[in-house]
This record gives C-alpha cells, sequence and structure tokens, in this order.
C-alpha cells in the first residue's frame, strides 16, 4: 500500500451479478449464470488494483458492473462516497464523469460515424459547458496528453492502428476529468509492441493526473507491472487478494499458485526448472457452481470440507485476503500487528 | 468517388447491351404472335401487308438493332425535338406498339404520372410507417410492442396485395363506404374538393401497397437496430454519461441506417415498375397495368421496351444505392 492512510475510493461490498437463463416457449426462468458471485474488494485513492483471471472468469463483468453498464442483481458499489448501484438514471448520468472506463476492443468501441474530435468531444458537451473553440482547444489537449497528432481530430476510427485508436479509447476516458477508470483488458487486443507503450502511457497519466485504476486483464505480467495490488478471481469469486511483490513471490491460494505458475520465466535456466502446476478437469459451469469452494472440483489440496463449506475470504496476513480452508489466519504472527485489525473480513458468497 | 462513378456507368453500356439482348430474344421467342390476334376473314395477302407494316416479317436481329437505334437515338431526339423545338430526329419512326399503333413512350408518358402517385406516394408511407415500428421494436426487443410488429410485418409478407386490397374494399369501400372502390383516372385536380376526392381514391391502393412495404423494411430497420444495439461503441456512449435517447437516436440509429437507406433505394426501381395485381385491382391506368395489357396482346415492343426501361432503373439505382453507402460510411472508400 502505497500510503500510510490512504483513502478508499471504491468499496465494492457482496457485488453480484447474475444473468438469467430462460428456457422453454413459455420463457422460464430456469436458472442464474453466476457470472459474478458475491466479490467484496476496496481501491484505494491513487493506487491500481489489477485483476487477473482465466476467461470467463467474470473480471470483465465485475468491471461493468462497477460503471453499471450492467444492472447489479445484489450488492453495494460506493464510489467516493456515492453508492451507484441504487441511483436513479438521472443521478447517475451526472456523476459519470468521475468513473471512465478503457474498452477492450478500441475497434469496436468507437462509433465509426464519428471523427476523432467528435468522440472525445461528446462528452465535454453533454456534462460540460463547453462549447466551439474551448472545447476544440481541450480536445486537442488530451490528444496531446495521449501523444496523437492534433492533426488527426477530424479523421474517422478507421484510418488508425489499433494502438491509435486505443490512445483515441484513452483520450476520451480522460475527457472529463475522471478520479477512478476501469481499464477493461485495454490491451489485450494490441500486439506486444504496442502493448508496452499503452501501459506505459497509462501509469504517466497516472502519476500526472492521480488517477484511481482498476485494471483487468489476463496478462499476469503486464498486471505485474502495472498494479499495486492483485485479485485474483475464480469463478466469480474472488480467490486471493494480496499486494503485487508477496503474491507474486508467494502466492497463498491454491489456484492463485496454479495460475502464476503459468508465468514464464524469462531467464532459461530458471525458465527450466519452473515447476507448472497443471489443473486437471475444466472451470465448472458459473450457472452451477460447486457446492462449498468454487474450486474444490480442480483444487490439488481439497479435502471433505471443501466440498460441503465456502470459505470466507479472510485476512491471513496484513494485507493479504485468501478464500482458502486451509491458509489459516496467522493472527499475531509478527507480533506487531495483530488481534482486532487482522480479522477484518470481506466476506463473499455467504448468503446465497 | 466520381472517378468510381464514372467507371460503373461505363461499366453499365455493355451489362445493359446484354441485358437489351437477353429481354429481347426472351420476349421474341416465347410463344405467342401478334399475327395469331388478327381475326381469320382478314384475307392472306392483307394480312401479309399487315405484318409487313408491322416490320415483323423481319428476322429478329434486325428488329434488335432496330430497336436499339430507336430505343437509344431516335426517342431520346424526339423527346429533346419536343422541349427545344429542334428537329433531329428527322420524322424517323419512333418504338411503335402493335397493339395501338401509336408510340410507345407516349403511353408511358401518359401512365407513368398516375403511377408515380399511387405507387410511390405508397412507398414513402410504407417507409414512414416502418422506421419507427423497426426502431421501437428493437429498442424494446420482445415487448409485446415487437411482438405486434412482427406479427405485422408477417401479415404484410405473406398476405398476397390482392387479398389485402380487397379485404380493405370490402370494409372500407362496400362496408363503411369511405371510399371509392375504384380509382378515376379522368378525374383531374382543380380545387379542394376535387383534391379531397383524389385522396380519397388515393387512400385504399396506397393502403395496400404500403402494408406490403412497410413489413419488409421495418424487418431490416429491427435487425440493423439489434445488431447495432450490441455493439461496443453503444457501451462507451453509455458509459460517457450520454442521454438515453442520445445513445439510441445518435449512436445507435445513425449507423444503423446505413444498410436500411440502401434497401430503400434499390426498392425505387419498383415504384416505375408500377404494381400490376394493385394497379388492377383498383383500376389505376399505371404502367403495371399496361404491361399486363401488352403481354396479354403479345404487344412485343411495348414489353420490351417496358422491360427494358426497368432494367435500366434497377441497374441505375444499385449504382445509387453504392454511391449512398460511400457517402453515409467513412469507413468505405472507392477510390
Amino acid at each position: 500500500m502505497p500510503d500510510a492512510s490512504p483513502r478508499k475510493l471504491v468499496e465494492v461490498r457482496n457485488l453480484k451479478m447474475h444473468f438469467p437463463i430462460t428456457s422453454g416457449i413459455l420463457r422460464r426462468h430456469a436458472g442464474d449464470v453466476k457470472a459474478v458471485d458475491g466479490v467484496s474488494f476496496d481501491i484505494f485513492e491513487g493506487e491500481t488494483l489489477g485483476l487477473v483471471g482465466e476467461s470467463g472468469c467474470g473480471k470483465s463483468t465485475v468491471g461493468r458492473a462497477l460503471l453499471r453498464l450492467y444492472e447489479a442483481t445484489s450488492g453495494s458499489v460506493v464510489i467516493d462516497g456515492v453508492d451507484i448501484a441504487r441511483l436513479g438514471q438521472k443521478e447517475l448520468r451526472r456523476i459519470r464523469p468521475k468513473m471512465q472506463m478503457v474498452f477492450q476492443d478500441p475497434q469496436a468501441s468507437l462509433n465509426p460515424r464519428m471523427t476523432v474530435a467528435a468522440i472525445i468531444g461528446e462528452p465535454l458537451a453533454e456534462h460540460t459547458g463547453l462549447r466551439g473553440n474551448a472545447r476544440l482547444a481541450r480536445i486537442h489537449e488530451l490528444m496531446d496528453q495521449v501523444g496523437l497528432n492534433r492533426a488527426f481530430a477530424n479523421r474517422f476510427p478507421h484510418a488508425f492502428s489499433g494502438g491509435q485508436r486505443q490512445r483515441i479509447g484513452i483520450a476520451r476516458a480522460l475527457a472529463l476529468n475522471p478520479r477512478f477508470i476501469v481499464c477493461d483488458e485495454p490491451i489485450a487486443a494490441l500486439d506486444v509492441s504496442i502493448q508496452a507503450q499503452v501501459v506505459n502511457l497509462l501509469e504517466d497519466l497516472q502519476d500526472r493526473l492521480g488517477l484511481t485504476y482498476l485494471f483487468i486483464s489476463h496478462d499476469l505480467s503486464m498486471v505485474r507491472h502495472i498494479a499495486d495490488r492483485v485479485a485474483v478471481m475464480y469463478l466469480g469469486q474472488i480467490a486471493e487478494l494480496s499486494p503485487r511483490d508477496a503474491l507474486y513471490a508467494n502466492p497463498l491460494h491454491p489456484y492463485a499458485r496454479a495460475l502464476l505458475s503459468a508465468v514464464p520465466e524469462p531467464d532459461p535456466t530458471l525458465e527450466s526448472s519452473r515447476r507448472r502446476i497443471i489443473l486437471a478437469g475444466d472451470v465448472p459451469s458459473p450457472a452451477n457452481p460447486p457446492k462449498g469452494c468454487n474450486f474444490c472440483t480442480r483444487c490439488p489440496q481439497a479435502q471433505p470440507v471443501c466440498h460441503d463449506v465456502k470459505p470466507p475470504l479472510l485476512e491471513v496476513t496484513p494485507g493479504r485476503h485468501v478464500a482458502c480452508h486451509f491458509v489459516p489466519p496467522i493472527t499475531a504472527a509478527a507480533g506487531s500487528t495483530g488481534g482486532p485489525e487482522a480479522s477484518e473480513r470481506n466476506r463473499q458468497g455467504e448468503d446465497r | 468517388m466520381l472517378t468510381f462513378t464514372l467507371r460503373r456507368l461505363l461499366l453499365a453500356i455493355p451489362t445493359l447491351l446484354f441485358i437489351s439482348l437477353v429481354i429481347f430474344l426472351l420476349v421474341d421467342l416465347a410463344p405467342g404472335s401478334p399475327m395469331s390476334e388478327i381475326p381469320l376473314t382478314v384475307p392472306p395477302e392483307v394480312r401479309q401487308k399487315m405484318i409487313e407494316a408491322m416490320g415483323a416479317d423481319q428476322p429478329v436481329l434486325v428488329r434488335y438493332l432496330l430497336w436499339l437505334r430507336q430505343f437509344f437515338w431516335v426517342e431520346p431526339a424526339t423527346l429533346i425535338d419536343g422541349w427545344f423545338g429542334t428537329s433531329l430526329a428527322g420524322g424517323e419512326q419512333r418504338i411503335l406498339s402493335w397493339q395501338t399503333r401509336s408510340p410507345v413512350f407516349t403511353m408511358i408518358g401518359q401512365r407513368i404520372p398516375q403511377t408515380l402517385t399511387v405507387v410511390g406516394t405508397a412507398y414513402l408511407l410504407g417507409v414512414l410507417i416502418a422506421l419507427p415500428i423497426g426502431i421501437y421494436s428493437a429498442y424494446r426487443q420482445y415487448s409485446w410492442f415487437d411482438q405486434a410488429g412482427t406479427l405485422f410485418a408477417m401479415i404484410g409478407f405473406s398476405v398476397p396485395t390482392f387479398f389485402t386490397g380487397t379485404l380493405l374494399i370490402i370494409i372500407f369501400a362496400v362496408g363503411l363506404g369511405w371510399f371509392p372502390t375504384k380509382y378515376d383516372t379522368t378525374l383531374t385536380v382543380t380545387d379542394w374538393d376535387s383534391f379531397l376526392a383524389h385522396v380519397r381514391q388515393m387512400a385504399l391502393p396506397v393502403l395496400t401497397l404500403a402494408l406490403a412495404n412497410a413489413a419488409a423494411i421495418s424487418r431490416y430497420m429491427r435487425s440493423s437496430m439489434l445488431d447495432n444495439m450490441g455493439q461496443d461503441y453503444v457501451r462507451t456512449a453509455r458509459a460517457k454519461g450520454m442521454s438515453e435517447r442520445t445513445v439510441v437516436l445518435k449512436h445507435v440509429l445513425r449507423n444503423s441506417l446505413i444498410p436500411v437507406v440502401t434497401v430503400i433505394a434499390l426498392g425505387i426501381p419498383s415504384i416505375f415498375g408500377g404494381a400490376i395485381i394493385t394497379e388492377n385491382l383498383f383500376g389505376v391506368n399505371g404502367i403495371g397495368a399496361a404491361l399486363i395489357l401488352a403481354i396479354h396482346a403479345n404487344d412485343l415492343p411495348t414489353v420490351q421496351t417496358l422491360a427494358f426501361i426497368f432494367a435500366v432503373l434497377i441497374v441505375l439505382f444499385n449504382l445509387i444505392a453504392d454511391i449512398l453507402y460511400g457517402l453515409l460510411d467513412p469507413r468505405i472508400r472507392y477510390d
């Protein structure tokens, strides 16, 4: 944690996003795809929280539900003191400028019939009084900030390369001076040389503008590079939430351990000794998650209790939260901290 | 864009020449002959003279080339002569109908206004009905409005115009007596009353055709809206905090209109083609009715000329649709 007394900018409590499954001619409600099933975490001001996990684990859904691009099934999302999940449409639109999103696919997320200036400038017209030249000046300023040539303001998105398009997307997100940006796999659609540019740009902007990021990615090395803390998701729930260095050095949750063992090692001598943990079987369907621990069907250490009781996400050492029965909370481990603080818990998935 | 248009226009020339040959031969080789219309009581030498007068004794190739010359040179020249008082045509023979011995283009000139007012209004009305239905159906997919719109489209698609037309006549003309059953071609609009009478006699044929047109276009509009509604850029617009109205009417609608405008443009030639069944049903003396009459009478020059005019219009509006596409969608460049 970067600060001694960091302020919580985003507080997510027991967020659930269930998509209904209907079947039959009468479209009866047959069940739910539990894309996100009781997720709780905080994001402190100025930090980058990485959110990693395999495809389909609900990372992007968390990001979208956070900004209420989906209507969450239940739970609360407090951003800067306001519960986003319960706002009316009008109030929601008024605070949209505070929170923005950089989307995964820079091609599809830009309206093909609008010029760059129109794309960046549209929210300015909607939320600020900027008109005419003042607006154009702000558009140019934003284009400078993300390293786009001003002369391109009147071109259409299709005329740009992937990296440039993602810069347009970032400039667009920055237009209203947001405090919190959800980066939903912003680099997944870019090739490696461009990925570094975009990630460095995001870091630069964070330093200059004091932004707070939720960085969603499946690229573990990139998350290691940019994030301060990392949450590992599995099947709609958080398995482990730890500071970056601690997590990468010593993952505690069995799933986090398996996931991080997949990161290749650049040093060939070390790489040859890297031991990859291969999990057996497939991810269970989020429409029908296993009873007990979500990971129990594939966990190498699973015990009978795992199939019955869902482990809560507990703080096991200061700053590290793990949802596993076999990572015991180390109370008063270091002697300095302990007792009441360590028992602060982020419960998940209790009231199903 | 200009070079693209010119290139396409040049390419259209061989296309149209080929189409003209196919049309000419198809119509000419089809069974049935104008000679069979001459009563058997006419003596053989008179019969021979009649055939010679029509030029029907010439070989097919000669008649084709003659017809081409008349279509592309004599008719335009006559038209220009009529406008500016010149004498380009020099009194050469125009394309004559075998039926009436009068120029085919004169007949078309007399009939096209009826067709354009009735079928054209129906097309316009159909589009105006279809777009809002399509937009709202997509916006509220699977709502009762959408279901009703789907039912409406299905009826419009599947029920033929001779049925809907007859039904409308029975309900509104016979039963309620609001509108006349027949379209009176001799009616000229001179004052308010005659204008009202004109609107009333147009109502039923226009409604019949508009229903069929609206059915197809509303489906295109709906599916195009649905395509775009799920696009990422729509989510971007929402994330920007734009109002729902802006999201739907600016972002989604403008992108959805691109294919729909093309479909609408491609449908315009059918207006000129008239509506054979509906025109006959309501007694509208339009192009469609003329075509059917000419087919019955084995009036080859009229059928060939009308069919070829439709072909020209279709080629032309295909080009217009392509150009519109290029203008509306910045991703498409014709260089």
